[in-house]
């Protein structure tokens, strides 16, 4: 089993490698980066590359680690047992299996997708070590023990928002997605939009390149929203040709709206064409 | 097999441990490298660095530990030309052409060559046959063909990339060196939670649940609204000269911990408190706030944590007109008193070593008038100070 990238995903090297070894190690691998740079697809990618099926765990600020392997709905039960419903006397109707119950049933090895890990408490890494690491859990309401039949593979991501307990980190893999490089844009750009003009993506990656370069940007713009820029490129019939006029008298690019998502990073690179095109006509 | 390189890598600081290792043996076992030096890199940069913030001390230690590797590398390639070959600009050059790059001579005059023209060529060049430049064939740079040609800066060899990768060094921005971890700060900061139940009712009140069965003789379920942290929280920031590294710091140390507040403020004042302190620094002079107003609109139940170095002359705090910056009519002291007699819970916390704070009077006198509730910016500080706001008074 092993994961060379697909047709609709551009892996590099490092990526390549550190996927391999999660899956063959049996160990989590996770997955940091600029927001937009393709952490949460990699796993539908990994999914669809090796046909396994995929389970995702959104986390949000509420999440606790014990939702993801089961609920037990004692109120429903309580409830139940008012109206004397037959189903009151097996505990096991009122246990919901949580994302990580659900993946270690699996009878395929499926990929659990743990989505922005950093979002939820600070405890919640922790509180979820030994399931990662044994991959199994124990049911107290029931008395059973659940125990992956397949180990799952595991990719967590994270934006960083909060530090992640060490404890947690020497369990896993780490990879850290870097910005593409030029050469590796393009390919991403070939893969997602096969027909489009060659000279159109050289010019727009270099306005691309050039506004990431602005010192003092809020949000950079990332892979996602150069491919949404394009789309509208595309769509509007924009020409390389008024791409390059942008140097001479209308500086800011057209649709820029997909760049630049913030009305301060908008202000400031206006502010910056304007002082450019001031500096161009007196000399 | 690898102890000397895990024992570099601890060495330079970077959080590394025995699972760690033997999980990079594991995977070396396991045969996930296919006996590539890039591979090797690969795989033992995602076992052993957790944080991108080390990425670039990894490179560091890696292309020390294994330097050797590039002269291997280059080993290989002088075995065989053929591949050598095969990685040129598809150039086709005649038998006579050859023959000439052949009769330039030796290497040693090719290297004394190369010297001249250096020091000769000031543009980039391509083609031709003299220059140094890519493809060419001429004996010097990138992608021609000379069997006697020597490289310079090739940019697609897929030798020389393995070494390469790690020299590149791309994830230099990204390690900065943090003296108090977010997280750490966070944990104490938890410190000053303080639950109340707000909000809507949607978890099993048990012990009311009992009491109203108990009363009403039949299954009462009651529910009561979650705990919610309550805390509120005024930050005030010294800003303007010696200060602003560290406010940035804590600015930032406390909008990480913003989710364990339920309110939080920052203001920002310079030196010391006066009359006036305002939101945006950038603004400072057009939108400030009335130190009344404040005072006035949050109640007495906040919690105020004040950031500075307190170094100034004494001036600014004791006497009316001392502010550096403009005329003010009450000494910057009895702002601070005002302040500790609103509120209860009031610190200050100072980026400053505590064993130099007895040089400084301002620091000292500013001490006095918050009843030694100053704290040094420190793990241990931190925690002090939060115990000391969490005190109910």
């Amino acid at each position: 089993m092993k994961f060379e990238g697909t047709k609709d995903y551009i892996a590099t090297e490092d990526l390549r490698i550190a996927v391999n070894a999660s899956i063959s190690l049996e160990r989590p691998l996770l997955v940091k980066g600029e927001p937009g740079t393709g952490k949460t697809v990699l796993a539908e990618e990994i999914a669809r590359a090796l046909d396994m099926p995929i389970l995702t765990w959104h986390i949000k600020s509420t999440t606790k680690a014990q939702q993801g392997l089961y609920e037990y709905d004692a109120i429903t039960r309580l409830r139940d047992s008012q109206l004397g419903d037959e189903k009151v006397k097996d505990v096991k109707n009122y246990i919901k299996k949580g994302k990580l119950w659900e993946a270690f049933e699996s009878e395929k090895r499926p990929i659990l997708l743990i989505d922005e890990i950093d979002k939820a408490d600070i405890e919640f890494p922790n509180d979820l070590l030994q399931e990662l690491d044994r991959m199994e859990f124990y049911v107290y309401e029931t008395g059973e023990t659940i125990a992956a039949e397949k180990r799952p593979v595991v990719i967590i991501t994270s934006n960083n928002e909060k530090e992640l307990p060490d404890a947690f980190l020497r369990r896993c893999f780490f990879h850290y997605i870097s910005f593409p490089d030029n050469d590796t844009m393009q390919k991403i750009v070939d893969v997602h939009y096969p027909d489009i003009k060659s000279k159109l993506v050289s010019e727009s990656l270099k306005v691309f390149y050039e506004l990431r370069e602005i010192p003092g940007l809020k949000k950079k713009p990332s892979t996602s929203e150069l491919l949404d820029w394009l789309k509208l490129l595309m769509n509007e019939d924009i020409t390389p040709e008024m791409l390059r006029e942008k140097n001479s008298n209308n500086i800011i690019p057209p649709l820029h709206g997909a760049l630049l998502k913030n009305e301060q990073d908008v202000h400031l690179f206006e502010r910056l064409a304007f002082l450019a095109r001031r500096e161009d006509n007196q000399n | 097999m690898f102890i000397n390189f895990f024992q570099e890598l601890k060495q330079a600081n970077i959080p590394v441990t025995l699972r760690e290792y033997l999980t990079l043996i594991e995977a070396l076992n396991a045969d996930i490298p296919q006996r590539k030096v890039e591979d090797f890199y690969y795989l033992s940069r995602s076992t052993l660095v957790k944080d991108e913030k080390n990425l670039d001390k990894f490179d560091r230690v890696f292309g020390n530990v294994f330097k050797g590797l590039e002269n291997i590398e280059e080993i290989e390639t002088a075995e065989i030309p053929e591949e050598w070959l095969q990685l040129l600009n598809e150039k086709y050059l005649t038998e006579e052409e050859k023959k000439q790059i052949e009769a330039m001579g030796g290497w040693e005059k090719l290297m004394e060559e190369l010297k001249k023209r250096l020091e000769e060529q000031e543009k980039r060049h391509e083609g031709g046959s003299k220059w140094i430049g890519t493809a060419g064939t001429s004996p010097y740079g990138a992608e021609g063909y000379n069997p006697e040609g020597v490289r310079i800066g090739q940019k697609n060899n897929k030798n020389f990339k393995a070494v390469k990768v790690w020299d590149k060094r791309e994830f230099k921005n990204l390690d900065d060196d943090i003296e108090i971890g977010i997280r750490n700060i966070k944990l104490a900061l938890r410190r000053l939670r303080k639950f109340a139940r707000e909000g809507a009712a949607d978890t099993l009140d048990l012990p009311g649940t009992i009491k109203n069965t108990a009363d009403k003789g039949y299954l009462d379920i009651s529910l009561v609204p979650e705990r919610r942290n309550k805390v509120k929280v005024l930050l005030f920031f010294d800003i303007g000269g010696s200060m602003d590294p560290h406010v940035k710091l804590c600015e930032e140390l406390f909008s990480a911990a913003r989710t364990e507040f339920k309110n939080m403020e920052n203001f920002y004042f310079h030196n010391c408190l006066y009359e006036y302190v305002w939101k945006d620094n950038r603004r400072r002079h057009a939108e400030r706030l009335n130190t009344w107003d404040i005072l006035h609109k949050y109640s007495s139940d906040y919690k105020i944590i004040f950031v500075g170095d307190a170094s100034m002359s004494p001036y600014e705090i004791t006497y009316s007109g001392g502010s550096v910056e403009h005329w003010n009519e009450e000494p910057g002291g009895l702002w601070l008193e005002r302040i500790s007699d609103i509120y209860s819970n009031v610190i200050w916390l100072n980026p400053v070593e505590e064993k130099h704070w007895e040089f400084t009077p301002s620091t000292q006198i500013i001490n006095q008038i918050l009843s030694g509730r100053m704290f040094p910016l420190t793990l241990d500080g931190i925690d002090n100070a939060m115990r000391e706001l969490s005190m109910k008074k």
